[in-house]
């Protein structure tokens, strides 16, 4: 049984190793072409471009949503603005109403039936070439449209193209440790947009050409994940998405561990089922790098985390076990340790190793990431915080999605 | 339409910088691992060559005084080696050499019990003897706990030697001390002291009146006599 236990854990620790080494020598390939524009650019064409923003109780951020969406850098005759309230229950629809006067601004309010319906119905208003949605909760950077389009106009047949999201002004340990999180996001999407095999076009301000929704449908439920199977269903017909390093969208996370966990079970669910949906171009090399590496490294790592967990609450129970009959026997003062700190205790066996090489990487993707979206070289504080809160609840996020798929229990949006 | 961007020669490539970066994990495990192999012969040479000498000092001065005895090994470093080479059983790659190593340690154990008895019985040293039986092939946890009672105990009273003894030692010395103690692997952990068996769970304060009962006795017993074996 140990040995067995010990090949799966060695294998899964080995596709960890393998997943890091891909995206880096993917980034050495492509270092060069990874830029960073500071002030504003300038297109050769502007093309109009329709900006949906669905909303469900968002009487808080969406003001400040749309503000971003005037203040943007972009003619204000190309870029019309969609508002829909999904039947909130709060003062977004009053809120939306202050913006009804803008030329450029529609407002649609319809029954509560989410999110994916609320972009439909933007869609089915939407007459422009491009069409973008932008979650009701993030604030787009100025330059960021701009920035967005000109990957459309270098290269026609880029399809989307997916911003760098950062998270707005975080104020504590978890939002800090999402930062670092996004900055890492950063590194790897864009990697993955080298390889051609982003698997999630997300809400905060991606750009679509008209065309991908008009070929191939508008968007579905998809288990709460729409921003992810989108990005599948482009990926299964060869549509071309892009990562654009340079262009940020601030987007507020969640600000309590529960609330994180939450919503990243819904994450994990959505990627669950969504793949379970596509499993058919899983390993196909006909689909590219997006079948035989993105997907698969994201189940890697569902399977090496709760993996993991399992190994980890054991040694803890055991660790805990010794303590407690020192405890039993010689009282508090037993734990105190009484020999000295002896070299020979440190643990070299060839894992240990192996572990700092993938701390080591994922260090660097952060340290890259932040670099590609911040233009500077540093290191903080949150690095630590984003060890320290994701390694202690993103297993149980990961079980608690496969145990959801596994009961078929859909998980709520908030 | 992208175009298909498969590339196998990248995903072999990868593949074979994964593997280098594994092997160069095995490489530092390993050279780390030697090195503390030699850390352990060396500490158990140097316990070798101590408990050596004193056999034959002993033998030279047996029958001049005691003053000049000095003690075999310290206690403490007999210890140290003991927990060093238990941890590196369980942590470390070379479980042959670990294992030849501890069934040598087993042995320099068996030698001090033996030579510390007749110093202190000829000296009148102020000393007291565990032997103590254990096993790491099952899940023993009155093993576990015994284990903490006795470490207690040896940070308590200096002059207590406990000399342990893995059941499934794979040494004839071994075994003859589980035959002359009638040691069975269904009763374990199993205590020796003051040639009274002792098996199953003991706590702390049983023990701790066995030791000053064996401290005792011996101040009552004459210099100078060895005790019937």
């Amino acid at each position: 049984m140990a040995t067995i236990s010990n090949l799966i854990f060695q294998i899964l620790v080995f596709f960890s190793v393998y997943v890091q080494v891909f995206l880096f020598v993917t980034f050495l390939e492509n270092k060069k072409k990874i830029i960073r524009r500071e002030g504003p650019i300038t297109l050769k064409n502007y093309p109009s471009v329709t900006v949906i923003v669905p909303c469900w109780n968002e009487e808080r951020t969406i003001a400040k949503t749309v503000e971003s969406l005037h203040l943007i850098n972009y003619p204000k005759d190309k870029l019309k603005i969609l508002l829909v309230d999904d039947g909130s229950t709060d003062g977004t629809w009053e809120i939306m109403q202050r913006f009804s006067n803008h030329p450029n601004v529609q407002i649609f309010r319809k029954k509560n039936g989410g999110k994916y319906t609320a972009l439909n119905l933007g869609l089915a208003n939407t007459k422009t070439e491009f069409l973008a949605c932008l979650d009701a909760d993030s604030i787009a950077g100025v330059e960021s449209l701009v920035r967005l389009m000109s990957y459309f106009e270098n290269d026609p047949t880029t399809m989307a193209v997916a911003p760098s999201v950062i998270v707005n002004n975080p104020r504590n340990i978890i939002e800090s440790a999402q930062k670092c999180e996004y900055y890492m996001s950063v590194y790897i999407k864009k990697m993955l947009g080298f390889m051609g095999a982003i698997h999630v076009t997300p809400g905060p301000l991606t750009v679509f050409r008209k065309k991908v929704f008009d070929d191939l449908g508008s968007y579905r439920h998809a288990h709460n994940t729409e921003d992810m199977e989108i990005a599948y269903r482009m990926q299964k017909n060869h549509y071309k998405i892009e990562q654009c390093n340079d262009a940020y969208v601030y987007t507020n996370t969640p600000k309590t561990a529960r609330a994180l966990y939450k919503q990243r079970s819904r994450w994990i669910y959505g990627f669950i089922n969504n793949t379970i949906d596509y499993r058919h171009i899983l390993f196909n090399r006909k689909y590219g790098n997006f079948s035989t590496f993105t997907v698969p490294a994201a189940i890697f790592s569902i399977l090496s985390v709760a993996y993991l967990l399992s190994r980890i609450i054991y040694n803890f129970s055991n660790f805990i076990y010794h303590k407690f009959i020192v405890l039993k026997i010689n009282g508090v003062g037993g734990l105190i340790p009484s020999h000295h700190l002896d070299l020979f205790f440190v643990n070299t066996q060839s894992l240990f190793f192996v572990i700092i090489f993938i701390y080591t990487f994922v260090f660097m993707s952060i340290t890259v990431g932040r670099r590609m979206a911040e233009g500077k070289w540093s290191i903080s504080l949150d690095t630590v915080y984003f060890f320290s809160v994701f390694g202690l609840i993103a297993p149980f996020w990961l079980l608690k999605a496969v145990y959801n798929t596994i009961t078929a229990r859909a998980p709520s949006w908030r | 339409m992208a175009e298909n961007n498969f590339d196998w020669k990248k995903y072999l490539i990868v593949f074979l910088i994964t593997m280098g970066l594994f092997f160069t994990a095995i490489y530092l495990s390993n050279f780390f691992g030697s090195k503390k192999i030699n850390e352990l012969k060396s500490i158990q040479d140097k316990i070798a060559i101590n408990i050596l000498s004193s056999e034959t000092e002993f033998s030279l001065l047996s029958d001049l005084s005691c003053k000049n005895v000095s003690g075999s090994a310290l206690s403490a470093e007999l210890d140290d080696l003991g927990s060093k080479l238990e941890w590196s059983q369980k942590n470390l790659g070379a479980k042959e050499e670990v294992t030849s190593l501890r069934q040598y340690y087993s042995l320099l154990e068996i030698k001090d019990y033996l030579l510390m008895k007749k110093i202190s019985a000829r000296c009148g040293v102020k000393s007291a003897f565990i032997l103590y039986f254990y096993t790491t092939a099952d899940n023993c946890t009155l093993c576990d706990q015994e284990s903490v009672v006795l470490s207690s105990l040896r940070e308590k009273y200096p002059e207590l030697r406990v000399y342990s003894f893995d059941f499934s030692t794979d040494l004839s010395a071994v075994k003859a001390m589980l035959n002359i103690y009638k040691i069975k692997d269904t009763a374990l952990p199993a205590i020796v002291i003051d040639d009274e068996l002792l098996t199953g769970f003991h706590g702390e304060e049983e023990l701790d009146s066995k030791v000053q009962e064996s401290f005792k006795l011996q101040e009552s017993k004459p210099a100078g006599v060895l005790p019937k074996q």
